[in-house]
């Protein structure tokens, strides 16, 4: 559990981050969002003491993270930013041991290691471990860089819009990705974006910043249906509306169970925005649902959507 | 359209066209004009009197001028044929073969010349031997470069012809010419005056790296020192060598007289203090500016990225910054090493010795062969330097 304790911070007298209080519980992934220049790099950066503090503390499970030596805060905190900051003269399995090689993991601990994360990205430990970063596209790079921050198993997870650099398909993949090894590991995770999608798609709670103020704080569904302010409503729902609420919802919450349909099949992890988007492209109203075996069970319609 | 129709162009340009290695045609048609102008080598009675030109036939004979105008034919039909990598080494493997061609051809004509003169007379390589080597010479180089021939490639060839002119001074080959009666007559000096060179140019570049490293990392940190630091090494750049060595004089002769210790160390306004003082005021700037401009080449991202992961500020230095910096920190490196060997030259007008005691002894006397004695090992000196820390960069870059 991360508690930020009405923190603030100032720049030539102008304050950047004022009197934000927040709670992030565990195993959260929570989205830090707002226009640029809102404060939310700053926040996050506040959390590993990048940036000082100037009012209010940081408690990680209750310890202030003043309370710590920087490195050693630091070590215990995965890092991942936007350009990935990979060390262009480390091939990729020194990149990822960087924490583990600083907090003195053995040479086998931090190859086993190594080559568990590249599999958990999919990447081919023996093609890719000697690579140098420069080989690697953009896509490939950012896997790297949340490998490398999940290296010594922090209890917690900065990212700074990691995705921001990143072309739209790759950066669907690793958004993907990142859903799926924050349900497999339960990680605790602070991620900055200003891509409201990508937002509704990765978070279980959104903290939408106005200039360094705390707008709102709520899980995804409450945001789009009950914006706190004008900026809020502005802000998630400028347009498509709609859309961003099918987005954020589950074909597992509104299919018909134990019917079958004809057609293709419509997994019961994807969201209510998918299903429409293949009945549209299969000029379906209803289509099958199957589960992650392939198994059909059960079908969602057109009408179920707008239910 | 156009993207697409102008690689296939040139291709095809290059596949039926005549496409000859013209740089190695001139270089060829530039030796053998300066070879057919008359003076290859040129004939003094004293060695301090200018000599008349002597052809490269009429001094060492017809059949060794065929000899060399069979080697340069053969280059010029081996750079018309169709470009290949093969070509390129060809090219390259017939230079250097021309190369020691042309200093062969220079020790008969000397010998040939010495033979039929007064014992003080003097053989003395003239305009003709000097464009014919330079133009081999460069072939060699372009064949190489052509080729994209990696570093080994490129010291075998140079240690080849290395071993092989010095197989000819060894063997006496070339004892008849002026140059190598200079030798003889300063070899007890020559050691001496190449180690002190060498001592001259480790002495200064040492302690600029000792001292401009710290500066270059200093400017980079504190933008508000940046611009004092590099004010004051650009000054003392624009400040011409010699001022620089005269400046020096009167404050260490008066540092002499005041510590009488330091004298008695060496410490005085001529010799070696005050070249090394200036050697390495000179050399501050390229190694202070190429470490600032090294460390501020790394991305901040990366630094944020290291800081952020738990890397302290030592860490962070020792191994992100300097091994990303270290390139073009070598860069700079290369350049002051050359720098400070020829600027070393210019010291022994204030008495720090060196090769320059020849140049300027031989500038002295009006004896161009005493300045060559001196010049030329500089520029090899050069030559080795540049080599080796070029191949220490690219190493590093990979």
């Amino acid at each position: 559990m991360i508690e930020l304790d009405r923190i603030s911070k100032f720049y030539n007298g102008r304050a950047v981050v004022e009197e934000l209080s927040l709670t992030v519980p565990t195993g959260a992934l929570c989205v830090l969002l707002g226009p640029s220049g809102c404060g939310k790099s700053t926040t996050l950066r506040m959390v590993n003491r990048l940036v000082p503090a100037d009012r209010g503390t940081i408690r990680i499970d209750g310890e202030a993270v003043d309370a710590l030596p920087v490195a050693a805060l630091r070590r215990r905190i995965g890092y991942a930013i936007q350009s990935t900051g990979l060390f262009p003269h480390w091939r990729v399995e020194d990149n990822i041991a960087t924490v583990p090689r600083l907090l003195g993991w053995k040479r086998g601990r931090m190859r086993d290691r190594v080559t568990e994360l590249l599999e958990m990205f999919r990447l081919d430990p023996e093609t890719y471990r000697g690579k140098y970063p420069h080989e690697l596209s953009g896509g490939e790079q950012q896997r790297v860089g949340v490998a490398r921050a999940l290296a010594a198993d922090p209890e917690l997870l900065l990212m700074d819009e990691p995705f921001g650099a990143i072309d739209p398909i790759a950066r669907d993949s690793l958004q993907g990705e990142l859903a799926r090894i924050h349900r497999e590991t339960g990680k605790t995770i602070v991620f900055v974006t200003h891509d409201i999608e990508e937002a509704l798609r990765l978070a279980s709670d959104i903290a939408i910043l106005d200039r360094g103020r705390l707008a709102q704080f709520g899980a995804p569904l409450d945001l789009l249906e009950h914006p706190a302010s004008d900026f809020v409503r502005d802000f998630v729902g400028a347009q498509g509306i709609g859309l961003k609420l099918l987005s954020v919802r589950r074909v597992a919450e509104r299919m018909r169970r134990g019917e079958t349909a004809e057609g293709e099949k419509v997994p019961l992890e994807a969201t209510l925005r998918e299903a429409l988007a293949a009945m549209t492209v299969h000029h379906a109203s209803v289509l099958p649902v199957a589960d992650g075996d392939g198994t059909v069970v059960g079908t969602i319609a057109l009408t179920d959507l707008v239910r | 359209m156009t993207l697409s129709g102008a690689p296939a162009r040139c291709r095809a340009s290059s596949a039926f066209g005549w496409n000859p290695d013209r740089i190695a045609l001139a270089l060829v048609a530039v030796g053998a004009i300066a070879v057919a102008g008359g003076g290859f080598v040129s004939l003094a009675p004293n060695r301090l009197v200018s000599g008349r030109p002597v052809a490269l036939w009429a001094a060492a004979g017809i059949p060794a001028t065929a000899a060399l105008a069979l080697i340069g034919l053969a280059l010029a039909g081996i750079a018309a044929t169709p470009p290949r990598r093969m070509r390129h080494y060809a090219v390259a493997a017939l230079a250097a073969l021309l190369l020691i061609a042309v200093l062969l051809a220079a020790g008969t004509a000397a010998r040939d010349l010495a033979a039929g003169a007064p014992p003080l007379a003097r053989v003395s390589l003239g305009a003709g031997f000097w464009i014919a080597a330079a133009a081999a010479a460069l072939a060699v180089l372009d064949g190489l470069q052509r080729a994209d021939a990696g570093n080994f490639v490129r010291f075998l060839v140079g240690a080849a012809i290395a071993a092989a002119i010095a197989a000819m001074a060894a063997g006496g080959w070339f004892d008849a010419l002026s140059l190598a009666r200079e030798y003889a007559s300063h070899r007890a000096v020559f050691g001496t005056a190449l180690t002190r060179h060498v001592a001259l140019v480790a002495g200064s570049v040492l302690p600029a790296i000792l001292i401009g490293v710290p500066l270059g990392i200093l400017a980079c940190r504190r933008k508000r020192a940046e611009g004092a630091i590099f004010a004051v090494l650009n000054l003392l750049q624009t400040i011409p060598s010699i001022a620089l060595f005269g400046l020096l004089i009167v404050p260490l002769s008066a540092l002499a007289v005041a510590a009488p210790a330091l004298a008695r160390l060496g410490v005085g306004g001529i010799g070696a203090a005050p070249a090394v003082i200036a050697l390495i005021l000179y050399a501050l700037l390229p190694v202070a500016r190429n470490t600032a401009a090294g460390l501020s080449g790394i991305e901040p991202t990366i630094v944020d990225a290291a800081r952020g992961m738990g890397m302290t500020e030592r860490q962070i230095f020792w191994r992100v910054e300097v091994p990303l910096a270290l390139p073009v920190l070598v860069a700079g490196l290369r350049i002051v090493t050359v720098q400070t060997i020829g600027l070393a030259v210019v010291a022994a007008l204030i008495g720090a010795g060196g090769l320059g005691d020849f140049v300027f002894g031989g500038l002295g006397q009006d004896a161009t062969d005493l300045v060559l004695l001196g010049a030329l090992p500089t520029i090899l000196l050069a030559l080795v330097a540049d080599f080796l820390l070029k191949a220490a960069a690219a190493a590093l870059r990979r």
